[in-house]
């Protein structure tokens, strides 16, 4: 085998390698919010309940195979909170909680996307409520959809570090600290 | 023949007694509530005994197949006896459905009833908001219906103790003498 025929087989393995590459580089750079939730469930005396927010935003830049490059920022609407019940969604709007005229954004920024392989995923990011900030680790599932992908994830949070629930809400064999929010998303890959 | 109850009858029915005495003030009482810890803790409660009752409402029924009740005073018309017995059919079933709507209510308003915050019930409907609203008009109209059938019972017991002076009342009186 001469030399050039060598470089000419790398030269196309080369290309072949960067037309697979090109077809897994789908980059996605917004999500459907029709398509997309986010959830929470907590432990009321111990009655298993979840709620959701139904407004936010979320700006995303993701590439699966460049995780290192991957940014997303969300922001969400508190007083957009359902826990569930009328009393109930008012109460947590109010001053003790989520203190909704003072904080009506929680907000959510990325700081390091990690591939474990698989389609699985680890984001560390600061998460903000209610003028507090405390970072936090979400596992993450990615599933490709056609030009689309459903991405999916979970974290636990503790409402005391976010001063949710203050005062005679204070109590956590009441309502829990523990918070579980979990959040699935349609990713729009860009120019779609 | 015995002419009393039993004492374990007696006792699953005071005990009973007291449990919807407690149940239904503290009902009443919570309804209007704002949210707040203690609404939250008196709703959990209230929860809480209602099961409970049901269970004791099932022992009770239990308990009484396998130990029928004295025979009611020979002086009783057919009509009295009638009325008597509807009387503590509807009774036992208010033990019944009075609990059960609650639980449904629970369910349908989308929160589970987790006994003593500890024994999940299943939701036997989903979560939907108007029939939640209309299990809550079931649950308050069955337990006025309550009210009154107790105001008939204890009302009645005292006529057969002062007026007919018989043995009725006494049959369920528990007795401290040997």
């Amino acid at each position: 085998m001469s030399l050039s025929k060598v470089g000419r087989k790398l030269a196309l393995g080369a290309m072949a390698m960067m037309m697979a590459w090109s077809v897994n580089a789908v980059e996605y750079d917004r999500i459907d919010p029709a398509s997309s939730r986010i959830d929470f469930g907590f432990k009321q005396m111990g009655v298993g309940m979840d709620g959701r927010f139904d407004r936010f935003s979320v700006q995303l830049q993701f590439d699966p195979v460049k995780p290192e490059a991957a940014r997303a920022v969300l922001e969400l609407q508190v007083d957009s909170v359902d826990t569930g019940s009328v009393e109930g969604n008012e109460e947590v709007k109010g001053k003790l909680w989520f203190d909704s005229a003072n904080h009506p954004l929680a907000r959510f920024e990325s700081s390091q996307l990690k591939a474990l392989g698989e389609g699985r995923f680890e984001l560390s990011g600061n998460l903000t409520i209610k003028g507090h900030t405390k970072a936090v680790i979400a596992s993450l599932s990615y599933v490709p959809d056609g030009a689309n992908a459903r991405i999916e994830g979970r974290f636990p949070i503790k409402r005391a570090d976010f001063g949710v629930g203050e005062g005679e809400w204070a109590d956590y064999g009441l309502v829990a600290n523990e918070i579980e929010v979990r959040f699935s998303f349609l990713a729009l890959s860009a120019g779609n | 023949m015995n002419a009393r109850y039993t004492r374990t009858a007696m006792g699953l029915h005071w005990l009973i007694a007291i449990a919807i005495f407690g149940t239904f003030a503290l009902g009443t009482y919570m309804a209007d509530l704002r949210v707040s810890p203690t609404m939250l803790k008196l709703y959990s409660w209230h929860k809480w005994a209602g099961v409970t009752i049901f269970l004791l409402a099932i022992l009770r029924l239990a308990w009484r197949l396998g130990h029928p009740p004295p025979a009611l005073p020979s002086h009783m018309a057919a009509l009295e006896r009638l009325a008597a017995h509807a009387g503590h059919l509807a009774l036992y079933g208010l033990m019944f459905a009075i609990p059960l709507s609650g639980w449904l209510m629970s369910s349908a308003k989308g929160f589970q009833t987790v006994w003593f915050g500890l024994l999940p019930l299943p939701d036997l409907v989903a979560k939907d908001e108007a029939l939640g609203a209309l299990l809550e008009q079931v649950h308050l109209v069955l337990n006025y219906v309550l009210l009154a059938l107790v105001v008939v019972h204890v009302v009645a017991a005292l006529k057969h103790h002062f007026i007919n002076r018989d043995d009725v009342l006494l049959r369920m009186w528990p007795q401290t003498r040997k």
